[in-house]
């Protein structure tokens, strides 16, 4: 047995971002990673013989700049192969959509909708400011207790801040869906549908749905080097950020060891005190902090039965089931869309023509079926850096949705069917295609649970949505990082403030550590 | 001739406002443009001896401090409520939808043990949710952008009501306003049909499917009502839901109201911002120094201002106003009493409303198919026959049925409805309950088919929603029916909204009729006469 202050389970950037704050402490950190290395869902891998693929995260939006310039990353080695990415809305006619920051041109806009556009875009970042401010610190409990109610007014001052026509709209939208309020903007389905894949991007829901505006929000709460709602390609892959984020914990005094596959952890007279290897090997620590998911920490690695049965219950009504299937494919040349020219190719591109084809892709899902024509966002990585292939070859990523987790066919049968659907919506949009893949890789959320252990394969390791948020994230009692279990913490993306690789709750989770004194 | 007040609309709503300030003795003149009143709770004898309650049916959320406050009683008005019903499942079974809560739960145990257990549970925690609500119903909601010291203090009220409910049921809260039907159920019930059977209440009237977010409120809203002290009991208005509106039009009488028939008005005549009254569609013009409209927010401000006399930022929030079609209703004469199988004769269960969908996803399906602008092909429907408890509805021996579908969309196709596609989904709906009952079409008389085209032409409701406005998050509370115009109070001097549209939103329930009345006498300097929440359980 080895004695230990603070173990984290599970190397993602969430688990990583946790050590380095706790070592910068002082306290003595060991983060313990399953597979070969660290990186969770942010990481790179050959799908393919000598073909790299960031294997689920594709783009770095949201990553917390104090974080990044907190901990260093750039001395660390992270660097960005592409900033401030454009967004291209494909067209099969090649009148694509072109979008970039505030500008759009392209596509069927109309004069109003450019105008409008920026309106739109300016006021969403007000609101989503109101999330970053939250975002920054624990979510409050809703107790009359003096810390808990200044941090309750400060999240009020901040949406009275806004002024009272912004105040009005905000608290209007806020709950509902991206379609009802794209709708009221703008004429261009082509631009309503672009805007809508970012409301709809990871969770199972439709821009029909309610908290698709929340999910808009939460995604435009990022940024790239200060520009709000950009995006940037990392050098190498998103392990590139992960890979930094190791050796800015490293640095900070942590232990990583990969291959470590936590089986269990301990708990003993109600209290977590430390984990058990696969190998049986036992580590006792003081602190226990999960990046898994919290199905998985509390069903799995805890067990249920060490825990109350209310929160049990609350435990299992965790929804996570996710909706998006990762294709990588290995490509000959680069891929030809009528209209398009190289440089283009290197931006984000987007199959999600119009809200009513998005939406009707969504539907399939509901009921256990792959969509008949898969939405996706597009990169194409080696545009911008020849390290993830051999000369002259290119990889294509996608995310694709929508992919149920609970796939009524099972997704043995499942994933060549989504490929096939995949490559037949390629094949309208690039003609020819087809002919030019070397290898392909198909990642269904029942792959991405496997191989990335989160539970239901949810990105967010939990959907995002106003029943799961802030103080109700994952579920309330365990929503400020601290579990009902003394000793045990979480600090992944199913905690406050949610998804994205944005390093939030791992900081924040070791704040409330620190701040605690635990650990220690 | 100058009135104190013109309430245009004699809906349930508009007559309540009416009634209220009479009775605090202002001189009132409601205008009606049909030849009856009533609005959607009207009883209509539209195949002879029968008499319809052609749009709404049954009667639960009308609020009792109303029925007693105007002494309904006196004026006709009683409400008898009727027990159980059932949903009847693709195996040939039914699930018995009880009144008496242990035998529900033993009906529950026969389809599945571990769902009677949750039935406690969801019970207990829906009931609370209902309480929380009522002490909002009939208050006017508060400002949240506002410092005004009523605002605040009414901000400061529903604080306090959320904080007494304690730390873990506040979330619980939270989480109920947020989430889907089903997936709300999903944290109760194991199985699909029992989920089912409850999540009907959270998509009546409703443009939502039982997936999305937003619907388990849906559900609350047709759980709020009470009876008599009988929480949630739902009864038949006898003599039909017309009933309501004539005892209202008769409070409003005694207090010395007058109500004028086929009176379409044609537009609040403003002059120097200020409301003065209304042009009538003959040409005459009526004053007062109130004017009161009972019509949805799209009627309201699209079309009964003059553009210039209205805020533009307020017609666009009109336009955007969520009122969306997505109901029919079937009223039927019968011949007798249909046969159910599946009940058995003499069951009492027959006595109370039938559903025939028993999966989530066929009532997502119902859904997906209004979104693509077609009726569903399967419908959800809620079928009850109102004489067999009210005899008074239909000739001896006879039976009037009614029947609520889900969804039928305002366009088919994008396009206006014809007489074709109205008898192509009035077929889809007698197919569907013929499959439970054999002798059912051969006992049909008379049967009037309602689209949200009917529905929008007879009673005034824009795409024939029967809320008056989606009750979405965005569209509630202080939202209803827009951010900044949610205490009753219109954009020009002296007018107001009473309808559904305005806070707490549609169902025979009259609230908004009430607080909107409230916040008139409050603006004139007169007495309030209107009665405050008071609960009986």
């Amino acid at each position: 047995m080895t004695d230990n202050k603070v173990i984290i389970v599970g190397g993602g950037h969430n688990g990583l971002v946790c050590a380095a704050y706790l070592a910068k402490a002082g306290r003595k950190v060991t983060v313990l990673e399953a597979a070969d290395q660290v990186g969770g869902a942010a990481v790179t891998r050959e799908f393919a013989p000598g073909y790299q693929v960031s294997a689920c995260a594709h783009l770095l939006f949201m990553l917390d700049k104090n974080i990044s310039s907190g901990l260093g990353l750039e001395k660390h080695g992270l660097k960005l192969a592409a900033a401030d990415m454009e967004t291209v809305s494909l067209s099969q006619t090649g009148e694509h959509l072109f979008l970039s920051g505030h500008e759009a041109r392209g596509g069927d806009l109309s004069a109003a909708d450019v105008a409008r556009l920026k309106q739109f875009n300016a006021r969403m970042i007000k609101f989503a400011d109101v999330l970053r401010k939250v975002y920054k610190g624990r979510p409050p409990r809703l107790v009359s207790h003096w810390q808990e109610l200044k941090a309750l007014a400060k999240l009020g001052l901040a949406v009275r801040g806004m002024g009272r026509e912004d105040m009005r709209e905000f608290l209007r939208i806020a709950g509902i869906n991206i379609y009802d309020v794209l709708q009221e903007q703008f004429d261009s389905e082509m631009l309503k549908g672009a805007l809508a894949w970012d409301a709809v991007l990871g969770g199972h829901l439709g821009p029909r749905s309610n908290n698709s505006v929340l999910n808009y929000l939460h995604r435009l709460t990022g940024d790239v080097d200060g520009k709000r709602g950009a995006m940037a390609s990392v050098r190498g892959g998103m392990g590139g950020v992960t890979a930094a984020l190791a050796k800015a914990a490293e640095a900070a005094g942590a232990e990583i060891r990969t291959s470590a596959l936590v089986s269990r952890i301990i708990v003993e007279n109600g209290i977590a005190t430390g984990v058990e290897l696969d190998r049986g090997e036992k580590l006792i620590a003081s602190t226990v902090v999960s990046n898994a998911d919290p199905r998985t920490t509390f069903m799995h690695l805890v067990g249920l039965k060490h825990l109350e049965a209310g929160v049990a219950l609350q435990v299992r009504n965790i929804r996570s089931r996710g909706s998006v299937a990762k294709l990588h494919l290995a490509l000959d040349s680069l891929p030809r869309f009528a209209g398009l020219d190289e440089k283009a190719l290197g931006g984000r591109l987007l199959i999600s023509p119009s809200l009513v084809e998005l939406e009707q892709a969504f539907d399939f899902s509901k009921y256990g079926e792959i969509s008949e024509s898969p939405m996706m966002e597009i990169t194409l990585p080696t545009v911008h850096d020849d390290s993830l292939a051999p000369g002259g070859k290119h990889v294509l990523s996608a995310l694709v949705q929508y992919a149920p987790y609970k796939l009524k066919q099972g997704w043995e049968s499942g994933r060549a069917e989504l490929l096939q659907r995949a490559m037949a919506v390629l094949e309208r949009y690039a003609p020819g295609i087809g002919g030019t893949v070397l290898h392909s890789e198909v990642l269904s959320p029942a792959d991405i649970e496997r191989e990335f252990r989160i539970a239901g394969g949810h990105w967010h390791h939990g959907e995002f949505a106003l029943d799961q948020f802030m103080m109700t994230r994952p579920i309330h009692g365990s929503a400020q990082y601290a579990t009902p279990l003394p000793g045990l913490f979480l600090c992944g993306a199913g905690a406050h403030p949610g998804g994205g690789v944005m390093g939030s709750a791992g900081r924040n989770a070791a704040n409330e550590i620190i701040a605690r004194g635990d650990g220690a | 001739m100058k009135y104190d007040a013109i309430v245009i609309g004699a809906g349930h709503n508009g007559l309540a406002n009416a009634a209220f300030l009479a009775k605090a003795g202002m001189k009132v003149l409601v205008l009606e443009r049909n030849p009856w009143i009533g609005g959607a709770a009207v009883s209509r004898e539209l195949h002879e001896g029968w008499i319809y309650s052609n749009c709404s049916y049954v009667c639960s959320l009308l609020r009792p401090e109303i029925y007693r406050n105007l002494n309904l009683a006196k004026h006709g008005l009683q409400v008898v409520p009727y027990g159980g019903g059932a949903t009847f499942l693709s195996n040939g079974d039914i699930l018995g939808n009880y009144v008496d809560h242990d035998v529900k739960r033993r009906e529950i145990a026969r389809h599945n043990k571990r769902d009677a257990d949750a039935y406690h549970r969801f019970s207990r925690d829906v009931t609370r949710q209902c309480r929380l609500i009522r002490d909002f119903l009939l208050r006017t909601p508060p400002d949240p952008t506002s410092f005004r010291p009523r605002d605040i203090s009414e901000l400061m009220y529903m604080l306090k009501k959320f904080l007494n409910l304690g730390e873990k049921t506040m979330y619980e809260t939270i989480r109920f306003y947020s989430m889907s039907v089903a997936e709300y159920l999903d944290e109760y019930f194991e199985s699909d049909m029992i989920k089912a059977h409850f999540s009907g209440s959270g998509i009546i009237g409703t443009a939502l499917g039982v997936y999305s977010p937003g619907t388990a409120y849906v559900l609350l809203h047709h759980y709020m009502g009470d009876i008599d002290g009988s929480a949630g009991a739902w009864g038949f208005a006898r003599g039909g839901m017309g009933s309501v509106s004539k005892a209202l039009a008769g409070a409003f009488q005694e207090h010395g109201g007058e109500i004028r028939t086929s009176a379409g008005v044609e537009q609040i005549i403003v002059r120097n911002g200020k409301a003065r009254g209304v042009a009538l569609e003959n040409g005459d013009e009526i004053y007062a120094d109130v004017v009161v409209s009972n019509l949805d927010p799209k009627r309201t401000f699209l079309k009964l201002f003059d553009e210039k006399d209205l805020d533009p930022r307020v017609a666009e929030k009109a336009r955007n106003f969520k009122i969306r079609g997505s109901s029919g209703k079937l009223n039927i004469a019968l011949d007798g009493v249909p046969e159910w199988p599946a009940l058995g004769e003499n069951n009492p269960l027959r006595f109370g409303d039938m559903h025939f969908v028993d999966s989530l996803e066929r009532l997502e399906r119902a859904y997906d198919d209004w979104k693509n602008g077609m009726w569903s092909r399967d419908p959800y429907v809620d079928l009850l026959i109102p004489s067999l408890t009210d005899p008074t509805m239909a000739p001896p021996g006879k039976h009037f049925m009614s029947v609520f579908v889900q969804y039928v969309p305002p366009k088919v196709k994008g396009k206006d409805w014809t007489d074709e596609d109205r008898d192509a989904f009035g077929k889809v709906v007698i197919d569907q309950i013929s499959r439970h009952s054999p002798n059912f079409k051969d006992l049909i008389l008379h049967a009037e088919v309602r689209t949200p085209r009917e529905l929008e032409a007879e009673v005034g409701l824009t795409e024939g929603n029967i809320f008056q406005g989606e009750l979405t998050m965005d569209q509630l509370m202080f939202n209803r029916p827009f951010p900044g115009y949610a205490q009753y109070r219109g954009p020009v001097k002296g007018m107001y909204m009473c309808g559904s549209g305005t806070h707490p939103g549609g169902g025979v329930m009259a609230a908004p009729g009430a607080n909107a009345a409230r916040e008139i006498l409050a603006d004139m300097k007169r007495t309030n006469v209107v009665p405050e929440t008071e609960l009986d359980d």
